[in-house]
């Protein structure tokens, strides 16, 4: 009872950089093992993320070099003759006619506002009656929904077409409706997992305080779905603003209702060598996606996991 | 249209929008009682199944019905247009190519994805280094299109012509001839294969990471304290651990695959046989008027998904049963 030793787990968990002074023979070959692979590892996690990072860094670079150089000589060429310029973000935001960007950029957003909003709205109030109320045909009409994943979009655009031409709907509206339809199945579902996973306790004390449904949602469920709305909405934008088919299909040939991702294709097959201009386009393109992603990748990540893994 | 029109008839549909939804809740308000479940779930679901029907099952339907008829929609041709994939050379090369697609696409961005979320896990920098991956997710594929076309740029090999793109600059430095990559078939679909990749394993590493913190640290260290060797730590302990996740992971790649469009449209046209189902079936309906066509391409699509995605559902199932 005098000399007390600790349980080798529990010293290693408690504390796991210094390890027990006197080493077994295998664990002195493992400790040595791991030090020796630990440098490979570290230079294979480099070679990865310097592959996935050059490609935007050059294009990056290139936006900013002046036409000549870009067109004769390869962007790392930079460094031993650093020369930078505006020209190029100037040249493709401003371009009178159909090539400027810029109105692209103003569609983007005209279009991707309503169509985060209104698919997310319904969403929950949907997931709200398949997770909280009770009626009959609701496990049936559930799945049916989340079957609906399944339908590609490319199967539903030409008949939605004709639909919309029939009802004199185009332009913006035609597009908000039609991302608002294509994300209701998945937002439900992600939604829906969210609002099972809120205790039942909470809402029955709320209806025994005497709320109805529509103050149960507001009042007690919307504070607390804050993160997967947000996740959601993230999704949404993501997905519309890097959206070409719906707006290829849908937003007709004008550069009037168009999106950026269509001007940015259209000026890859006009102007396929310009690569100063694709440049600076492919990055005003992507500018606001990341910004967005960047700032609001945690709640990004958990919608990610809650789609992905919870099922 | 000026830029306030725009924001204007956004303000506009915007306003309708609330303006109908606080109908909805103000009527659904006066259910107040407990055994008001069936009024309020029709209301809150009405919405949702209108759009439901009229955007996604009608339009499944009719694209089904559609493939059974000629180019122009008018006459029942059977199941031509189905035999007409299966026996063209062009529409063979297309479903060559898609094979290719579903068969690499997944397997290598999620083998990507595992090696490097197992790499940096508790690496010094963690959130930074997962987000240098991460971040072409972001970029949409037209975006990344031509990042990777940059790459892959061009240029006649004559003297004092400088390569722009990196690839053929590194052939040019290793003492090689540069090539024309966008051109020979199949290498091409490789190289756009490449871009999808470099999108998607951002997304298996977060997937993946998330799924390997997971595992209960008391069998990694039951495992370490039976002298399980680092390789078979990955195989014993990690692989069957995360499996579910993989599947997950591989799925919906899987699926993402089965559509791509936008990266051949962006990037060869589809020319050089490079064509996929997903952008033949945009090609024959919307610039060769080929409804018959492209309806049948797109239910080819449809039921090469149902398989995966029925799989998936009953691995959750499993998943949740244990």
């Amino acid at each position: 009872m005098t000399t007390f030793t600790p349980p080798p787990v529990l010293e290693k968990k408690n504390d796991p950089p210094v390890p027990p002074p006197p080493l077994s023979g295998s664990e002195v070959a493992e400790s040595a093992a791991k030090r020796l692979s630990r440098p490979w590892a570290t230079a294979a996690a480099l070679i990865i993320a310097v592959l996935w990072t050059i490609p935007t860094f050059g294009l990056l670079v290139s936006s900013f070099r002046p036409e000549k150089l870009t067109k004769t000589t390869g962007w790392w060429t930079f460094f031993s003759n650093p020369t930078v310029t505006l020209d190029n973000y100037r040249a493709v935001l401003t371009t009178e006619g159909s090539s400027g960007l810029g109105k692209y950029v103003i569609n983007s957003f005209i279009i991707v506002i309503p169509s985060v909003v209104i698919p997310l709205v319904l969403a929950t109030l949907a997931a709200y009656a398949f997770a909280w109320v009770k009626f009959p045909g609701r496990n049936v009409l559930f799945i049916a929904v989340f079957a609906l994943q399944i339908v590609p979009i490319q199967v539903t655009l030409l008949p939605l077409l004709k639909l919309y031409v029939k009802g004199d709907l185009v332009g913006f509206p035609a597009i908000w409706i039609s991302h608002s339809i294509f994300a209701l199945p998945l937002a439900i579902f992600l939604l829906h997992n969210f609002m099972r996973e809120i205790p039942a306790e909470l809402i029955e004390a709320a209806r025994v305080d005497g709320a109805g449904h529509v103050k149960i949602l507001t009042a007690v469920l919307l504070p607390l779905l804050k993160p997967a709305i947000a996740a959601f909405g993230i999704f949404q934008f993501l997905w519309v603003w890097n959206d070409l088919l719906v707006a290829l299909v849908f937003a007709g040939g004008g550069s009037d209702v168009a999106p950026i991702t269509k001007g940015l294709a259209d000026l890859s097959g006009t102007r396929d060598s310009a690569w100063h201009l694709l440049s600076a386009g492919a990055l005003v393109a992507i500018i606001v996606p990341v910004v967005v992603f960047l700032s609001l990748q945690r709640y990004f990540v958990r919608g990610l996991l809650a789609g992905g893994l919870k099922g | 249209m000026t830029t306030l029109e725009k924001l204007t008839s956004m303000a506009g549909a915007l306003l309708l929008f609330g303006a109908v939804m606080g109908l909805i809740l103000y009527i659904a308000g006066r259910f107040g009682e407990r055994r008001a479940g069936k009024p309020v779930a029709f209301l809150f679901l009405l919405p949702t199944a209108l759009l439901v029907a009229v955007g996604l099952v009608y339009p499944a339907l009719r694209t089904i019905y559609q493939s059974f008829f000629d180019a122009g929609g008018t006459s029942f041709v059977g199941l031509d247009n189905f035999a007409t994939i299966f026996t063209s050379s062009d529409e063979l090369t297309v479903l060559r190519n898609t094979v290719l697609w579903v068969v690499v696409t997944p397997f290598i961005a999620t083998a990507v994805g595992l090696l490097y979320a197992i790499l940096v896990d508790g690496a010094r920098m963690e959130a930074f280094a997962k987000a240098l991956i991460f971040l072409p997710m972001a970029i949409s594929f037209v975006g990344a299109s031509i990042i990777w076309k940059f790459i892959y740029a061009y240029r006649p090999d004559q003297a004092n012509v400088k390569q722009i793109g990196v690839l053929n600059q590194i052939v040019v430095w290793l003492g090689g001839t540069p090539v024309n990559w966008l051109v020979g078939s199949p290498l091409n679909t490789l190289l756009l294969i490449v871009i999808l990749i470099w999108i998607q394993a951002g997304f298996a590493m977060t997937i993946l990471s998330a799924a390997i913190k997971a595992i209960p640290g008391d069998i990694v260290e039951a495992a370490r304290l039976d002298g399980v060797t680092t390789l078979g730590m990955f195989r014993f302990v990690t692989l069957p651990s995360i499996r579910p996740a993989v599947v997950v992971v591989l799925t919906t790649i899987g699926i993402a695959t089965l559509k791509v469009f936008d990266i051949v449209r962006t990037v060869t046209g589809g020319s050089f046989n490079t064509s996929v189902v997903a952008y033949e079936f945009y090609s024959q309906t919307f610039s060769s008027s080929n409804q018959g066509l492209g309806s049948a391409l797109a239910v080819l699509l449809f039921v090469l998904v149902i398989p995966i995605v029925a799989y998936n559902i009953r691995q959750m199932r499993a998943t949740e049963a244990r």
